[in-house]
């Protein structure tokens, strides 16, 4: 028995429900957070399977995976560095709570 | 015979990374929700291994196991103080809920309906490490730099947010 193509793209789409699912139905910043990094893997499983089946030898489905592990971890850094300055202002993590900005 | 991807081990790591993301949504302890985090990027990293992407599976441990899970839990640590801080309800929501769901059955439809003519059979070539190292350095080498410039510019930008530095 083997698998091909379609059966990775189809984890990683449900990988990337669920990310969705956390992104928006959490109230812990940290933990949307968290979710945005199940996202972001859930698409750099796409990328490398692509590159894997499709053109191998090119690799370039490798190389921007790479390059989204990149812009994930400035992502995950600047948010939690956010998330701790906001907690600065408003001793809580609590997406509800802080909304001094709303309309 | 060209290479192919067994069932056993795609199944295995599959259930493991969707099992541990889901389990991370529905954990009350959002220590424990980084932990399961942390299982389900290590089974995609096994996943990385079976399609012979050996560079990218260890930076995938190195990055999303090492780094991003440590740097979660210094900020729990340093904004949930207590520890009846860091255990809350399950914030379920249906419009979410939905959202994912519509979300799912279409990407899964459009998978299903556009991509059922590939074999399974993966083509021969699998490149190693020497040809991504080359690669990366030659063809990719502007983009590479400018990617470690973005790290810089994070990493600045994380500290001086996150810096309790007295601002006029």
């Amino acid at each position: 028995m083997t698998v091909g193509l379609p059966a990775f793209l189809l984890l990683a789409a449900l990988l990337f429900s669920l990310g969705l699912y956390g992104v928006t139905s959490k109230k812990s910043a940290v933990m949307v957070l968290m979710s945005l990094e199940l996202m972001a893997n859930a698409v750099n499983i796409n990328l490398v399977a692509f590159s894997r089946f499709l053109t191998p030898e090119k690799m370039t489905g490798q190389v921007f995976a790479m390059f989204m592990m990149v812009v994930a971890a400035a992502e995950i850094g600047l948010g939690l560095a956010l998330v701790i300055a906001l907690y600065r202002q408003t001793k809580t993590v609590e997406l509800d709570h802080i909304n001094e900005l709303r309309g | 015979m060209s290479p192919t991807v067994a069932l056993i081990p795609f199944a295995i790591l599959g259930l493991l990374t969707l099992g541990c993301a889901a389990m991370m949504l529905f954990s009350r302890n959002v220590v424990h929700a980084a932990f399961w985090m942390l299982a389900s990027m290590v089974s995609t990293a096994g996943l990385y291994l079976l399609l012979s992407a050996e560079f990218l599976a260890l930076v995938q441990l190195l990055v999303y196991a090492g780094a991003v899970a440590v740097l979660v839990l210094f900020v729990v640590m340093l904004t949930l103080r207590r520890r009846a801080d860091a255990v809350r309800p399950i914030d379920f929501s249906l419009p979410a809920l939905a959202l994912a769901v519509s979300f799912a059955a279409l990407a899964c439809f459009m998978v299903l309906s556009l991509v059922p003519a590939y074999p399974d059979s993966l083509p021969s070539v699998a490149p190693g490490v020497t040809e991504l190292g080359l690669e990366l350095f030659s063809t990719w080498v502007l983009p590479f730099e400018l990617a470690s410039l973005i790290l810089l510019v994070a990493l600045v930008g994380a500290v001086w947010w996150s810096g309790g530095v007295k601002r006029s």
